[in-house]
C-alpha cells in the first residue's frame, strides 16, 4: 500500500481553480519530485497532503496518506498524522520559525508531543537533534532565528520537522531562499537524513537541476495539472511534452553557459 | 545577522487596523460604496442646507420638544426650534472643521514630517521626542488648550483641531519618508546628481501620497469627533452656530422626555464618521495593492 | 538589554523637560498675563505691580520657568491663583477619581477587545464575527459623550439602577458608594476603548493567523487553540501592546469629556475649569502631573515590548 495516494485532488480558492484533477502516488521509502514554476500548483498540493491549505481554498478528491483520507476530514483526525507520519520543510525558514522563541525550544515541541520525552531526556534529544543538521554548538540552542543564518535556520527547520521521525518528508522549495553557497550543504544534508532513516520524500522545486539529483521519478506540473511523470532520467533526456521539453532545454543551456565558462569533469545529472 | 525591521510602526497599524469587515476585494468595494454612500448623503444634506432649510434656525416654530410630526420632522428642541433644521446646518459645520482640520494637518503635518526626516539626526531625534509626547495627549486636550488661547470660534476650532492632528501625520510623513529615502532608487536618483528638492516632488511625496491620504481620511472622521466634544464642552462654535455636539449638550437633559433630540446629532455623527473611515479603507485598496490584503 | 534601560531612562527625563518646555510656553501664549486671574477690573497700578511680584510675571521669561522648574523639583505644584488652595491635594483628590475611572476602563477595554478581536478575526465567515467586526467600526464613529447619554438614558433614567452622574462627597470611604458612581462612567468609557483596541487585536490575531510559524507548529500535529496560545500570543501581543500604551495615556486626560456628562470632580474637569479662569498653576499642575503619567505609561509600554521581543532592543522608540 502506498504511503501517499493523491486522486483527482483539486484545489479551489472561490471561483478560481488552483489544482485540477492531480493523481500521484508515493510507497514508502521513494522519492518524488514535483516540478513546475511558480503558480503551477505544487505547492498547494503538498499542503494539501497534510490538510494544511490555508482558510480560502477548498480541496475536493481524495488523498490517502498511509491509509488515512485527509480530503475533508476534521482537522483532529489528521493531528496525528503530522509528525509521526508526515512533515513539511518550508521555503523561507525565517518566517517559518517563531520569531521569539529560542531555537531549542521549537524543536523540543514536537520531541514533547509525539516521543512524550520530558526535562534531561527531552534536552538530550534536542541537543542530538542539533547536532544531526550539524549544528552541534551549544549557543545554537539557545539563540533566536534572527540570530542565526539562513542556511542555519533551514537546518534548524530541517530539525524541527524530523523530531518526530516521520516516514515521509516534504521538501517545499527548502533551498531556494537560501544563498547559493549554502545550497548545497543544505541538499547535501537532506539527501543523508533521508537514505540513513529510509524515509519517503517529496521533493518539490521550480529548479530541474536540483530536484534531479534528490529523487528516481519526477512529476511536471503546469497551471495545475500534471503534464508529464515518470523517471528522472527519462523525463530529462526524452521529455514527451512540450513544456518539459522547454524546462529541460533551459536547464541544459544554463549547464552549458558554466561549462564553457569553467569546465569542469563530470557531467550533470 | 542583523534583526530584521520591525514590521509596522504603530502609525502604520492604525490604518491597517481600521479596516473594517473587508476580507476580499469584492467585500473591499462593497465598504467603498457605503462609504460614499453614508458621506455623500451629509455632504448632499449640508449642501442643500446652504439653499434651503425647513424653518430658518432661530425661528421658535413650533411648542417646545415635540415628538417628530409632519410639521417638524424630528420634532422641536428645548425653545422649539426645529430639530432637523438645526441637524442639517450641523452637517455644515461637521464638514467644515473635518476638512479643514485634515487639510490643515495634512499641510502643516507633511511639511514639518519632511522637515524632520531630511534634518540632521540630533533635530531628528530632538523633534521627534516632541512629536512624541504631543501625540500623547488627546486631540481633544489640545484643541482645549488652543481654543483657549483664540477664544471659541469656527475658525479656531479648525485650527486647533488641525494642529493637534499635524503632530500624528508629521510623525507618519516622517517614518514613509525616511522608508523612501532608504530605497535604492533614491540612493541612485541622488548619484546622479537629483538635488533635494527634486528628490522630494518626484520621489518621496509621489511614494508616501497614498498612505497620507488614507490617514487624512481617518484624520477627518478625527476631527469631526473632535469638534463634536469641543462644541459639547461649550468650546466650539458659538450659538446660533448649530454643532451637532452642542445639540447633544442641550438635549441631554430632557433625554427621558423627548429622546430624539439625543439620539439624531449622535446618529449623524456616527453616520458621517463610518461613512468616511469606509471610504478611507475602500482607498486603501486602490492606492495601496501591496500591503498585505490576503486574509 | 540594561544598556537599553539606561537609554530609555534617559530619554523619559529627556521628555519630561521638553514637555516642560512646552507646557509652560504654551500657557504664556494665553492672552493676558498671568496675574490677571488675581486681580479685579478696576485695580490700582500698586495692585497690578504687586500680583505681578507675586506670580513673579515680571520676571524675564527664562527666569520664569527656572523657577517653576527648581519648585516642581522640590515637590511642589504651586497654589492655585483663583481658589489660593495648594494644587498638589487638589490635584491628588481628583486623581482619586480620575485613575481608578481610568484604569478600571482600561482593565474592561482590554479584556473584552480581546475576545471581540480574536473572535472577530477567528471566524470572521460567521455571522457573529461580521457583527463584532462591525461593532468595532461602529465604536470608533461615535462620540462618547453620546455613548454616555444613552447609556444615563437607558440604566439611570429609564431601568433606575445606577445614578445618574455625581461622586460621594467624600471620596472613598464608602468604596461601593463610589464604585456605583463610576460604573455607568466605566461602562461609556470601556465601550468605546474596547471598539478602538478590538481592531488592532483583530488585525495582529489575522496576522498570526497566516503567518508561516504558525503553520509550522500545526505542521507539526499541534491544534490551533494549542499553536496559537504557545506562538500567536507572544508574536501577536507586540505591537497591541504599543497601541495599549496610547489608549491609556490618553485615557487620563480624554476623560475629561465623560467627566462632564457625569458631573465627575476629576483631572479633566480641573484642567477645563482651570483654563476658563486663566489659573495657571492649576493647569500647569494637571498637564504636568498628566504628562508625568503619559511618559511613564510610555516607558512600561517600551520596555514591555523589549522583554516579549529581542530584536526590538537595539531601537530606542517602536517607531524609529
Amino acid at each position: 500500500m502506498s504511503l501517499v495516494e493523491v486522486s483527482g485532488l483539486s484545489v479551489h480558492a472561490g471561483t478560481t481553480s488552483l489544482v485540477r484533477d492531480v493523481s500521484l502516488s508515493l510507497a514508502a521509502g521513494e522519492r518524488l519530485g514535483v516540478i513546475g514554476e511558480s503558480g503551477s500548483g505544487k505547492s498547494v498540493t503538498s499542503l494539501a497532503v497534510l490538510g494544511l491549505l490555508p482558510g480560502g481554498l477548498s480541496a475536493s478528491g481524495s488523498i490517502r496518506l498511509d491509509g488515512q483520507e485527509v480530503v475533508g476530514v476534521p482537522d483532529a483526525r489528521l493531528r496525528p498524522l503530522r509528525g509521526p507520519v508526515a512533515q513539511i520543510v518550508f521555503q523561507e525558514p525565517l518566517t517559518a520559525l517563531d520569531p521569539l522563541m529560542r531555537v531549542g525550544r521549537q524543536i523540543a515541541e514536537p520531541l514533547r508531543r509525539h516521543l512524550g520525552l520530558r526535562g534531561a531526556a527531552l534536552r538530550t534529544a534536542v541537543a542530538a537533534a542539533l547536532a544531526e543538521v550539524a549544528l552541534p554548538e551549544e549557543r545554537i540552542g539557545r539563540a533566536y532565528p534572527y540570530e542565526l543564518s539562513g542556511g542555519q535556520r533551514q537546518r534548524v527547520a530541517i530539525a524541527i520537522a524530523l523530531a518526530a521521525r516521520p516516514r515521509l518528508l516534504i521538501a517545499d522549495e527548502p533551498t531556494t531562499a537560501l544563498d547559493v553557497t549554502v545550497q548545497d550543504g543544505v541538499l547535501s544534508l537532506l539527501e543523508r537524513l533521508v537514505t540513513e532513516r529510509g524515509m519517503a520524500l517529496l521533493f518539490i522545486s521550480h529548479d530541474l537541476a536540483v530536484v534531479s539529483r534528490m529523487v528516481e521519478r519526477i512529476v511536471v506540473m503546469r497551471d495545475g495539472v500534471i503534464v508529464e511523470e515518470g523517471p528522472v532520467m527519462r523525463v530529462v533526456r526524452e521529455p514527451q511534452h512540450p513544456y518539459t521539453a522547454a524546462l529541460v532545454a533551459s536547464a541544459r543551456a544554463l549547464d552549458a553557459a558554466l561549462d564553457a565558462a569553467a569546465p569542469r569533469d563530470g557531467g550533470a545529472a | 545577522m542583523s534583526a530584521p525591521p520591525p514590521r509596522e510602526t504603530v502609525a502604520e497599524q492604525q490604518i491597517d487596523a481600521a479596516a473594517p469587515v473587508a476580507a476580499s476585494r469584492r467585500r473591499g468595494h462593497a465598504t467603498l460604496v457605503i462609504g460614499v454612500i453614508l458621506t455623500g448623503l451629509v455632504v448632499v444634506t449640508a449642501l442643500v442646507s446652504l439653499g434651503w432649510l425647513p424653518y430658518p434656525l432661530s425661528d421658535i416654530s413650533g411648542g417646545r420638544l415635540e415628538s417628530p410630526n409632519p410639521a417638524h420632522v424630528l420634532g422641536t428642541d428645548r425653545l422649539g426650534r426645529d430639530l432637523l433644521s438645526q441637524l442639517m446646518v450641523g452637517a455644515r459645520i461637521a464638514l467644515t472643521v473635518g476638512a479643514g482640520a485634515a487639510l490643515f494637518a495634512g499641510i502643516l503635518g507633511t511639511l514639518v514630517g519632511l522637515a524632520t526626516a531630511l534634518a540632521r539626526p540630533w533635530v531628528d531625534d530632538t523633534l521627534s521626542a516632541t512629536l512624541d509626547v504631543v501625540i500623547a495627549f488627546p486631540v481633544l486636550l489640545l484643541a482645549m488648550l488652543v481654543v483657549a488661547v483664540q477664544g471659541a470660534s469656527l475658525g479656531s476650532a479648525i485650527f486647533a483641531i488641525g494642529l493637534a492632528m499635524a503632530a500624528v501625520i508629521a510623525r507618519l510623513t516622517r517614518i514613509l519618508a525616511r522608508r523612501v529615502l532608504q530605497e535604492q532608487f533614491v540612493t541612485a536618483a541622488r548619484t546622479s546628481g537629483t538635488r533635494l528638492p527634486g528628490i522630494v516632488l518626484r520621489h518621496i511625496l509621489p511614494n508616501i501620497a497614498p498612505t497620507l491620504a488614507v490617514a487624512l481620511a481617518l484624520q477627518f472622521g478625527v476631527a469631526v469627533l473632535a469638534e463634536a466634544s469641543l462644541s459639547y464642552l461649550g468650546l466650539g462654535a458659538p450659538p446660533p452656530n448649530a454643532s451637532w455636539g452642542r445639540m447633544l449638550q442641550e438635549a441631554q437633559g430632557t433625554v427621558l422626555t423627548a429622546p430624539v433630540g439625543a439620539l439624531a446629532p449622535g446618529i449623524a455623527i456616527v453616520v458621517l464618521v463610518l461613512g468616511v473611515n469606509f471610504l478611507a479603507d475602500g482607498l486603501r485598496e486602490y492606492t495601496d495593492p501591496t500591503r498585505r490584503r490576503a486574509r | 538589554m540594561l544598556p537599553y534601560l539606561l537609554r530609555r531612562s534617559a530619554f523619559l527625563v529627556i521628555s519630561l523637560v521638553v514637555a516642560m518646555i512646552v507646557i509652560f510656553v504654551l500657557l504664556r501664549l494665553l492672552p493676558g498675563d498671568p496675574a490677571n486671574a488675581l486681580l479685579s477690573i478696576d485695580a490700582t497700578p500698586e495692585q497690578i505691580a504687586a500680583a505681578r511680584a507675586q506670580v513673579g510675571s515680571d520676571q524675564p521669561l527664562l527666569q520664569q520657568f527656572a523657577a517653576w522648574s527648581a519648585q516642581l523639583l522640590s515637590g511642589d505644584l504651586g497654589v492655585s491663583y483663583i481658589s489660593t488652595r495648594p494644587v498638589g491635594p487638589e490635584v491628588g483628590a481628583r486623581l482619586g477619581v480620575t485613575l481608578p475611572l481610568a484604569l478600571l476602563s482600561f482593565v474592561i477595554a482590554v479584556v473584552l477587545a480581546l475576545v471581540i478581536g480574536i473572535t472577530a478575526a477567528v471566524k470572521a465567515d460567521r455571522w457573529y464575527g461580521i457583527v463584532l467586526s462591525g461593532f468595532s467600526q461602529l465604536g470608533v464613529a461615535v462620540p462618547v459623550f453620546w455613548v454616555g447619554v444613552i447609556v444615563v438614558w437607558i440604566f439611570a433614567l429609564q431601568l433606575g439602577w445606577l445614578p445618574s452622574g455625581g461622586f460621594p462627597r467624600d471620596d472613598w470611604e464608602d468604596p461601593g458608594d463610589a464604585l456605583r458612581s463610576l460604573a455607568l462612567p466605566v461602562m461609556t468609557i470601556a465601550i468605546v476603548m474596547s471598539a478602538s483596541i478590538s481592531r488592532y487585536v483583530r488585525s495582529a490575531t489575522i496576522d498570526v493567523l497566516g503567518s508561516d510559524y504558525l503553520r509550522t507548529a500545526r505542521a507539526g500535529g499541534a491544534g490551533l487553540g494549542e499553536s496559537l496560545l504557545r506562538h500567536g500570543v507572544r508574536n501577536g501581543s507586540v505591537p497591541v501592546i504599543a497601541v495599549l500604551g496610547i489608549e491609556l495615556s490618553t485615557t487620563l486626560l480624554g476623560a475629561v469629556v465623560v467627566e462632564s456628562v457625569f458631573t465627575l470632580p476629576g483631572l479633566g474637569s480641573m484642567l477645563l475649569t482651570g483654563i476658563e479662569q486663566h489659573d495657571y498653576p492649576n493647569i500647569q499642575g494637571v498637564l504636568v502631573i498628566s504628562t508625568l503619567f503619559v511618559l511613564i505609561v510610555g516607558f512600561a509600554a517600551d520596555i514591555a515590548q523589549r522583554i516579549i521581543d529581542p530584536r526590538l532592543r537595539t531601537s530606542v522608540s517602536g517607531n524609529r
